[in-house]
C-alpha cells in the first residue's frame, strides 16, 4: 500500500513546481507555472477522473504530455492499485460476502463454538485467496504475452505469500492451539507450503525402485523432517528388504520412529503424561546412537540425530528445508515436543537467515506474537488494503486487539477498513462493495460514506436509483436531496419534464417542484395546451407537496372539468384558484383570461356573488399594475382587461335578471 | 446444492437462457449475460451443458464455461434472443445492437446497429444518447423504449425503424413487454401500466392502468403466458402487482414482496402456476401457486429455506386462475426465498423448463438446473 517515497515518472520537481489535488484514494499532481510568470496556476481541466489502465504502475500521464517542452503534464497517482486486477475482483466480492457474514454471526455463540466459526471463517478466506491464486495461475499458463505472464506470476506469488501469513496467524492467534495440538497444526502448515521438494518427493516415489534412486536419502529426511513418519517408515521398509545384511539396524530405527510420542489433537493425554513418554523416547533414542547401533549407516546415523533434535544434524539438512521457518517447526518437534505458543520465541533466532525478506520479517513478528507488527509489516510490503483490512478484522473478532489504540482515526480495524474501502470506491465498479464495509465502521464509515456516495458518476437512471437506495436505508437525506437534484436537473435540462419532477416529488423538494411547475405553465402559456398530461392528470397525493405543483393540478382539472363541459364547477375552481390565492399573481390575468368563454356562454354560469368576486380579482389585478411603466405590451393587456369588464359587466346583468327572475317565481 | 455459482469479474446486469429449438427435447444448456458498471462491458456467451462435466450419477457437476465474448459499449440495460443465434441488446448509450453468436467457431459479432435509437432533445450536448431501458422481441419486430420516453419498432434488417412514438410517456419508460402480436404493454416510474397498440396511428395509449396512492415506479413487466389478460409488475417498494387488464384500471391483488426494488418478474413459460421475481435487496423468490394448500401441513419448512404463505387481497374475481383467484381454500401461494445469504443485488433471472439463471452486482452468476426437484 503506501509506499514511503514514489517518484512519479515524468514529473520533474526541480524544474517546475509540482501542486496536489486529493481525490478519492486518488492524489492529482500537476506541474504549475505558479512563480515564474508570477501567476496562478496552470489547472488541467478534467481532476482526478479517468483511470489509468488496470496493472498500471501508480502514476500514469494525461493531459497535454508530449507537445514540447513548456507544455505541462498531469499525473494521477493511486494508492490502492491492486484493485484494478481483473482477476483479484473475485477476491474482493467474494470475501465481501465472508465479511458481511462475519459481522452478522451473532456473537452469543460461547466459547469452543465460537471459536469454531471464527476458525471456519479464517478457512473460507484462506479457500478464496487460494481459487484466486488458482485462476491468477491459470491465467499466467495461458497467456502468450511475456510481460502479462510475468505479472500474473508476481500476483500468483504475491497471493500465495498472503495465504502463508493468513494461514499462520490462523493458527497462533485464530485458533490458538494447546501445546501439542498447535504443533501438528504447524507441521500442517510446514507441509502446505513448504513445496520446493513436493517435484523431488514425486519423482523419486514414482522411479522404478525408488530405494536405487540417488535421491532416495534426501526423500526420507524431508519425511522426518516434517514429520511425516509413516511416509519414511514406509520408504524405509523398501530399502530395508534390498539390504537383508542390516536388517536389524533398520527394525531398530523403524521402530523409534513408530514409537514417537505423537501430541494428540484430543484431550485424551495430559501434557505431563506426553512429556514423560518423550522423556522416555528421547533416552531411548539417545541409547541408541551412544551405542554405534547406526554407525555403519551415516543416513541412518543421521536421522537418529534428527530425531534426538540435534541442531547440527538439522542444520546440514538446510537446503531440504528450503527455508527456516520450516527449520524452526523441525527444531521444535524434536527438541521441544509440548511448547507453549509463548515460548517459541525462545527458538526464533536459531534460524537467523542472511538477510530478512520483508515475508521473514511479517513471519518472524508473528512467531513473536507481536500482532500488530505483523499488521504493520503487511501494510508497508503489499499493495493492497484488502488483506490487512480482513485480517485485521477477524483478529478484532476474536478480541485480540481491543487494548491497541492509534493516536488517529479511531482504532486500527474501523482504520484499515476504510482505507479498503475508499479504495473500492474510487473503482468505476467495486464501490458497491464499499458501502458494506463502511457500514461496519461505527465511528467514521458514514461520514465517509456520506463524502463517497456523492462522487459516483450517475449515468443512468438504474445507477441512480441503486445509490439512492444506498443512501435511503442509511437516512442519508442529504444525499438524498443531492442525487434527486441532480437527477431532476439533468432530466430539466433533457426537457423531460414529468422525469424531472417525478424525482423532485422522490426527495420532497419542493422548491424543485415549484421551478418545474412554473416551467410547465410557462409552456402552457406559450403553447396553449399541456405537455405530459399522463403525469399532471395523476398527480396524487403528490400534488401537495409545492403551492405551484397544487395550482398546476387544479389548473389542469379546470380545463378537464371545461372540456367535459362541467361549467359551474369549472367556474367554481378557476375563481377559488384566485381567491384561495392558491394561483400566483402572475398568473391571474391567464386564469381571469380563461373566465371569458365561460362568462360568454349562453347559459348564466357564475352568480351574482362570483362575478362581483370576480371583478375585484380584475380590480387588485390592476391596481397592482397600475402604478409600475407603462409600454406597448401593456395595450394588450388593456385590451384585455376592457373586454373582461364588458363581459362581467354583461354577466351582472344577465344574473341579476335572472335571479331576480328565480326569487320572483 | 444443485446451484453453482461462478464469479466473473463484472457485474452482471442481464442473464438469459438461449431459447430451445422447437423439435429438440433437451434441456437449456447456452445462456447469455451482460454486464454493467464497468469501463469495458461485455456480453457473454455461457455453456453449463458441456458433456464432459457430467458426472458419474449423470447430473451436471461443473460451473458454467465461458464460450465467448465481444465488448459493449456503455452499460448493458436489457437483453433479449431473437432466436438461436441473434440476441438483441439495449444500451444505456440509447444504441440497440442485435450480435449475431456463431456456434460453427464460438465468437460474436455485432449483426446490426440502431445507433442512438434513443436519445435527448439537448442540442447542447452532442452525444445526447438517453438510456434504452427494455427490449422486446416477437419473431423479427423489435420494440425498445428509454429513459427519453419514446418507443420504438424496429424490424430486423430494416434499416430504419418502423414506427417511433416520440414522447409516448412523460415519465421514464421501464419496461416492455408483447400483450398481444400487435400491442405491447409498457411501465413507467410514475406508477403506470400502458397498452399500446401498435396498429392505431394515434400516439396515445389504448389504456391506462396506474396504482392508487403513491405513485410508486414500476419497474418489471411480464404476461402469462396463456391467459393474456393477467399481468405481474413489480415496483419500486418490492410489491409484486398482479392486473387483470380486462377490467378496471388497478391491480387485482397487491403481494408485499421484497425489500427494494423488484429488477425483473418471470412467469414461469411453460408451468405458468410458477413465478419469479428477483430483488435489489439481494433475494430471488420463486412463487407457487400449484400447492393445494389444503392437502400440505401449514407449517411446512423444506431444509432451510424460509417458506410463508401469503394472503391475496383481491377484489372479487369470476376468472378460474390461481393469480386472479379468491378462493379461501386456493388463495394462498408459497412463497421460497432461493437465495439464503443475500448481499447485493440480483438484477436478472430467466428461467426456461427447469433450469434457473441468476446474476448479480456482487459479479456473479448462478445456475440451478434442477429447479422442481
Amino acid at each position: 500500500a503506501a509506499v514511503p517515497s514514489q517518484v512519479v515518472p515524468g514529473a520533474d520537481p526541480c524544474a517546475r513546481q509540482l501542486c496536489f489535488a486529493w481525490g478519492p484514494a486518488e492524489v492529482l499532481v500537476c506541474e504549475t507555472l505558479f512563480g515564474r510568470r508570477g501567476g496562478s496556476p496552470s489547472r488541467g481541466k478534467g481532476g482526478p477522473g479517468r483511470a489509468s489502465p488496470p496493472g498500471a504502475l501508480t502514476g500514469c500521464v494525461a493531459g497535454s504530455g508530449e507537445a514540447g517542452p513548456s507544455s505541462s503534464r498531469l499525473f494521477v497517482v493511486r494508492k490502492d492499485q491492486d484493485i484494478y486486477i481483473q482477476t483479484l475482483r473475485k477476491l474482493f466480492n467474494e470475501s465481501h460476502g465472508i465479511f458481511v457474514g462475519l459481522q452478522r454471526s451473532a456473537e452469543e455463540l460461547a466459547g469452543k463454538s465460537r471459536k469454531a466459526q471464527l476458525v471456519q471463517v479464517s478457512k473460507n478466506y484462506r479457500s478464496v485467496i487460494r481459487a484466486c491464486m488458482e485462476d491468477m495461475h491459470q491465467a499466467a499458463i495461458s497467456t502468450r504475452d511475456p510481460a502479462l505472464h510475468s505479472q500474473y506470476s508476481t500476483q500468483v506469488s504475491v497471493l500465495s505469500a498472503m495465504e502463508l501469513i493468513w494461514n499462520l496467524c490462523e493458527i497462533l492467534f485464530v485458533e490458538a492451539a494447546g501445546a501439542g495440538p498447535l504443533l501438528l497444526r504447524l507441521l500442517d502448515w510446514v507441509r502446505l507450503h513448504v513445496c520446493d521438494v513436493d517435484n523431488m518427493v514425486r519423482e523419486v516415489l514414482s522411479s522404478e525402485n525408488p530405494s536405487k534412486h540417488e535421491l532416495f536419502w534426501n526423500v526420507v529426511d524431508v519425511f522426518v523432517l516434517q514429520g511425516r513418519m509413516d511416509e519414511a517408515r514406509h520408504l524405509l521398509a523398501k530399502e530395508a528388504s534390498a539390504n537383508p545384511t542390516s536388517v536389524n539396524m533398520y527394525k531398530i530405527l523403524d521402530d523409534l520412529m513408530k514409537k514417537m510420542p505423537v501430541p494428540s489433537l484430543g484431550n485424551t493425554q495430559t501434557l505431563t503424561e506426553m512429556e514423560l513418554k518423550w522423556q522416555h523416547w528421547h533416552e531411548e533414542c539417545q541409547r541408541y546412537l551412544q551405542d554405534g547401533t547406526f554407525a555403519s549407516n551415516s543416513h541412518m546415523e543421521s536421522i537418529c540425530k534428527i530425531l534426538l533434535g540435534d541442531e547440527d544434524a538439522i542444520l546440514e539438512k538446510k537446503e531440504l528445508m528450503t527455508t527456516w521457518y520450516h527449520f524452526l517447526v523441525t527444531q521444535l518437534l524434536y527438541s521441544h515436543p509440548t511448547v507453549k505458543p509463548m515460548e517459541l520465541r525462545m527458538d526464533l533466532f536459531l534460524g537467523g537467515e542472511s538477510s530478512p525478506e520483508p515475508l521473514d520479517m511479517i513471519l518472524m513478528a508473528a512467531f513473536e506474537f507481536e500482532m500488530h507488527q505483523v499488521i504493520k509489516e503487511c501494510s508497508i510490503a503489499l499493495s493492497n488494503w484488502w488483506f490487512v483490512a480482513h485480517l485485521t478484522d477477524l483478529l478484532d473478532h476474536c478480541k485480540l486487539l481491543q487494548s491497541h489504540n492509534l493516536y488517529f482515526g479511531s482504532n486500527m480495524r474501523e482504520f484499515l477498513l476504510l482505507e479498503y474501502a475508499s479504495g473500492l470506491f474510487s473503482h468505476h465498479s467495486l464501490w458497491q462493495l464499499g458501502v458494506d464495509y463502511f457500514d461496519h465502521c461505527p465511528e467514521y464509515g458514514r461520514v465517509y460514506l456520506e463524502l463517497h456516495i456523492e462522487r459516483i458518476p450517475l449515468n443512468t437512471e438504474q445507477k441512480a436509483l441503486k445509490v439512492l437506495r444506498i443512501c435511503e436505508q442509511r437516512q442519508m437525506h442529504e444525499q438524498v436531496r443531492s442525487i434527486c437534484k441532480i437527477m431532476a436537473m439533468k432530466a430539466l435540462r433533457n426537457n423531460r419534464l414529468g422525469s424531472a419532477l417525478s424525482w423532485s416529488i422522490r426527495a420532497k423538494d419542493a422548491a424543485f417542484a415549484t421551478l418545474i411547475s412554473d416551467r410547465f405553465l410557462k409552456d402552457y402559456c406559450e403553447r396553449g395546451c399541456f405537455s405530459d398530461l399522463d403525469l399532471i392528470d395523476n398527480l396524487g397525493p403528490s400534488m401537495l407537496l409545492s403551492d405551484r405543483l397544487t395550482f398546476l393540478g387544479k389548473y389542469r382539472e379546470f380545463h378537464r372539468l371545461y372540456g367535459e363541459k362541467r361549467f359551474s364547477e369549472a367556474a367554481k375552481l378557476l375563481l377559488m384558484l384566485m381567491t384561495a390565492h392558491i394561483a400566483p399573481c402572475s398568473f391571474w390575468m391567464t386564469l381571469l383570461t380563461d373566465a371569458l368563454p365561460l362568462l360568454e356562454q349562453k347559459e348564466v354560469v357564475f352568480s351574482a356573488e362570483q362575478t362581483y368576486e370576480l371583478m375585484r380579482c380584475l380590480e387588485d389585478l390592476t391596481a397592482g399594475k397600475s402604478d409600475k411603466k407603462t409600454c406597448q405590451d401593456d395595450d394588450i393587456e388593456t385590451v384585455k382587461v376592457e373586454m373582461l369588464r364588458l363581459a362581467l359587466a354583461r354577466n351582472l346583468a344577465r344574473v341579476i335578471v335572472k335571479e331576480g327572475t328565480l326569487e320572483g317565481s | 446444492e444443485d446451484v453453482c455459482a461462478k464469479f466473473v469479474s463484472q457485474k452482471i446486469s442481464k442473464a438469459r437462457w438461449r431459447p430451445l429449438s422447437a423439435a429438440a427435447l433437451q434441456t437449456p444448456d447456452v445462456f447469455a449475460t451482460g454486464s454493467w458498471d464497468n469501463e469495458d462491458n461485455r456480453i457473454s456467451i455461457w455453456s453449463v451443458g458441456d458433456l464432459g462435466n457430467v458426472g458419474l450419477s449423470g447430473e451436471y457437476q461443473g460451473e458454467p464455461q465461458l464460450l465467448c465474448d465481444i465488448r459493449h459499449n456503455g452499460d448493458v440495460m436489457d437483453m433479449q434472443f431473437l432466436d438461436q443465434e441473434r440476441i438483441v441488446v439495449a444500451s444505456s448509450t440509447g444504441t440497440v445492437t442485435v450480435f449475431r453468436h456463431h456456434q460453427n467457431n464460438q465468437t460474436l459479432s455485432a449483426n446490426q446497429r440502431w445507433e442512438k435509437a434513443h436519445y435527448h432533445v439537448d442540442q447542447d450536448t452532442p452525444c445526447g444518447g438517453a438510456a434504452c431501458t427494455g427490449v422486446i422481441c416477437n419473431n423479427s419486430e423489435i420494440v425498445t423504449v428509454g429513459e427519453d420516453g419514446r418507443i420504438n419498432l424496429f424490424r430486423v434488417d430494416q434499416k430504419d425503424a418502423v414506427r417511433t412514438i416520440d414522447n409516448a410517456d412523460s415519465s421514464t419508460l421501464h419496461a416492455v413487454t408483447f400483450l398481444r402480436t400487435t400491442e405491447i404493454l409498457t411501465v413507467n416510474s410514475i406508477g403506470q401500466l400502458k397498452i399500446w397498440d401498435l396498429r392505431q396511428q394515434r400516439n396515445e395509449p389504448s389504456q391506462i392502468f396506474s396504482l392508487t396512492g403513491d405513485r410508486v415506479p414500476l419497474h418489471c413487466v411480464d404476461r402469462h403466458p396463456n391467459q393474456q389478460h393477467i399481468v405481474a409488475t413489480g415496483g419500486q417498494d418490492g410489491m409484486l402487482s398482479i392486473w387483470d387488464i380486462r377490467q378496471g384500471t388497478m391491480p387485482v391483488s397487491l403481494l408485499n414482496a421484497h425489500e427494494a426494488e423488484m429488477w425483473e418478474v418471470h412467469f414461469h413459460p411453460s408451468n405458468p402456476d410458477h413465478l419469479f421475481t428477483c430483488s435489489e435487496d439481494g433475494s430471488l423468490w420463486h412463487w407457487d401457486t400449484s400447492t393445494d394448500i389444503s392437502e400440505k401441513p401449514s407449517f411446512l419448512h423444506q431444509g432451510g429455506r424460509s417458506t410463508t404463505y401469503f394472503s391475496h387481497n383481491t377484489t372479487n374475481q369470476s376468472v378460474i386462475s390461481a393469480w386472479l383467484s379468491n378462493d379461501p381454500t386456493k388463495d394462498r401461494m408459497e412463497i421460497t426465498n432461493l437465495i439464503p445469504n443475500q448481499t447485493l443485488s440480483v438484477n436478472s433471472l430467466d428461467i426456461l423448463g427447469p433450469c434457473l439463471v441468476y446474476g448479480t452486482d456482487a459479479e456473479a452468476i448462478y445456475v440451478n438446473r434442477q429447479l422442481f426437484a
